[in-house]
């Protein structure tokens, strides 16, 4: 497979949505692992954000959609669980994005240990750090749900995992 | 419309067409397939354990004191489906089973899920008390299984010790508010830690196939003082004392169960057994 092929073929595969977070590209959220073509047949390595995430299966459909566009009919989609899945791998651009559309990006890093301290989130809309964690689990897997004391507006916050 | 045996009646299930979707084909790490029945057999033992936590707290969706807890049980239950789905699609790799195979065409003996996963909910409290010592237990679980030889069992215990480390923040941050809030919120809480412990130390016991399993499956043993270094420390937090109760019995692993094991299932198979081969 020549560079251009390898690129396109990323690309095709790059430009699939989260269903849940349709602002975010699975390469946006480090889904998307690999692509490879081996004598017309097509593998693409994604991996779940969470174990339980429903919407995998979205995409995989998605996936399938986008490189039967691109030309691809030969297609095997691979979930894989190693390495696990981290918000270190969403890019700045996805964590722009989040922003812009009203989820606050993941900020520092998870606290350890079983009694935990709450950290100070800035609201997207407003920037205010006068923030409230309503419920540490909200509308998906991976978002928490806040709010904002100055602005009065709740918000979805990506976890940082 | 499918055929069933009375066609003229309606079916409680609204119109279900069975597609060909290969299931294997939607799960993470399909790749790996269980080498022995131990290891199997071990990987069902978890699946299970996960499985029936998840059913548990699905129930209290629309049911919990507030909407923020409907939100945050069903995540939890949701994270616990993943981890069940992986591991009981990996049992499955030995003798050719599906997952779905696993979960609704087994009965109550062929499960192998500990006696505190089938604990009744009832109220708030015992439902945190309960999740309280299934989510410590878990974190260490998965987070020594994590370096296990076997590498799916592994990776799914790598992917799940992140997600546990949340259910386990919430259950502590629970446990610490129902103990310091009124008088009523800290009696049920002490009823609900004095109702499940007598089913702690069944989670503890080294049993087969884990003895035949050195450096793939976890001594369940070694996870004792992990567990009960955490539990001292959320209780010397919430002036709450370990409950005096003794053990019970036993018999999750052998595939003795209690009566609420037969209802729980009873709910969750109902559609899978009356549709065979149904994907919704």
């Amino acid at each position: 497979m020549t560079t251009t092929e390898q690129e396109h073929l990323w690309q095709s595969a790059a430009g699939v949505r989260d269903p849940e977070v349709p602002v975010l590209t699975i390469e946006d959220l480090g889904v998307l692992r690999d692509v490879d073509c081996d004598g017309g047949r097509v593998t693409v390595t994604i991996t779940p954000t969470y174990s339980g995430c429903p919407a995998m299966e979205t995409i995989r459909d998605d996936l399938t959609l986008a490189l039967a566009a691109a030309g691809y009919d030969d297609v095997d989609i691979r979930t894989t669980l190693t390495p696990a899945w981290t918000t270190e791998w969403m890019s700045e651009e996805g964590r722009r994005k989040l922003a812009e559309y009203g989820i606050a990006p993941p900020t520092g890093t998870r606290p350890a240990g079983p009694i935990r301290i709450a950290l100070s989130v800035p609201c997207p809309r407003c920037g205010s750090l006068a923030t409230r964690e309503v419920s540490r689990f909200g509308s998906t897997s991976c978002k928490a749900l806040y709010e904002c004391s100055a602005c009065l507006e709740p918000f979805d916050y990506f976890k940082v995992h | 419309m499918i055929e069933t045996t009375t066609p003229d009646e309606i079916d409680p299930h609204g119109e279900v067409t069975v597609d060909r979707v290969e299931l294997s084909a939607e799960l993470a790490g399909s790749e790996g397939r269980a080498s022995s029945a131990e290891i199997a057999q071990y990987a069902l033992w978890l699946g299970d354990d996960a499985l029936i936590l998840s059913q548990q707290l699905g129930a209290w969706i629309a049911h919990a004191p507030e909407l923020e807890e409907d939100v945050a049980l069903a995540n939890i239950a949701l994270d616990l489906l993943g981890h069940a789905r992986s591991l009981l699609r990996y049992a499955g790799t030995f003798d050719d089973r599906t997952e779905d195979d696993l979960a609704y065409f087994r009965d109550e003996p062929e499960f192998r899920s500990a006696w505190l996963f089938e604990q009744p909910n009832g109220d708030f409290a015992r439902t945190i008390a309960r999740q309280l010592v299934a989510s410590v237990y878990m974190y260490e679980l998965y987070r020594a299984l994590s370096s296990s030889s076997d590498a799916s069992l592994a990776a799914i215990a790598a992917k799940a010790v992140k997600e546990i480390d949340y259910h386990r923040d919430h259950a502590v941050q629970w446990t610490l508010r129902l103990a310091g809030g009124t008088d009523e919120s800290r009696r049920r809480m002490v009823r609900g830690l004095h109702d499940t412990w007598p089913y702690v130390d069944e989670l503890f016991r080294d049993s087969r196939p884990v003895d035949a399993l050195p450096g793939v499956a976890v001594a369940p043993s070694s996870l004792r003082d992990g567990f009960g270094a955490v539990i001292d420390a959320v209780f010397a937090e919430a002036d709450l004392a370990v409950p005096e109760v003794e053990p019970s019995a036993a018999g999750g692993r052998q595939g003795r169960h209690f009566s609420t094991l037969g209802h729980l299932l009873a709910e969750m198979q109902v559609l899978a057994r009356r549709h065979p081969g149904a994907t919704w």
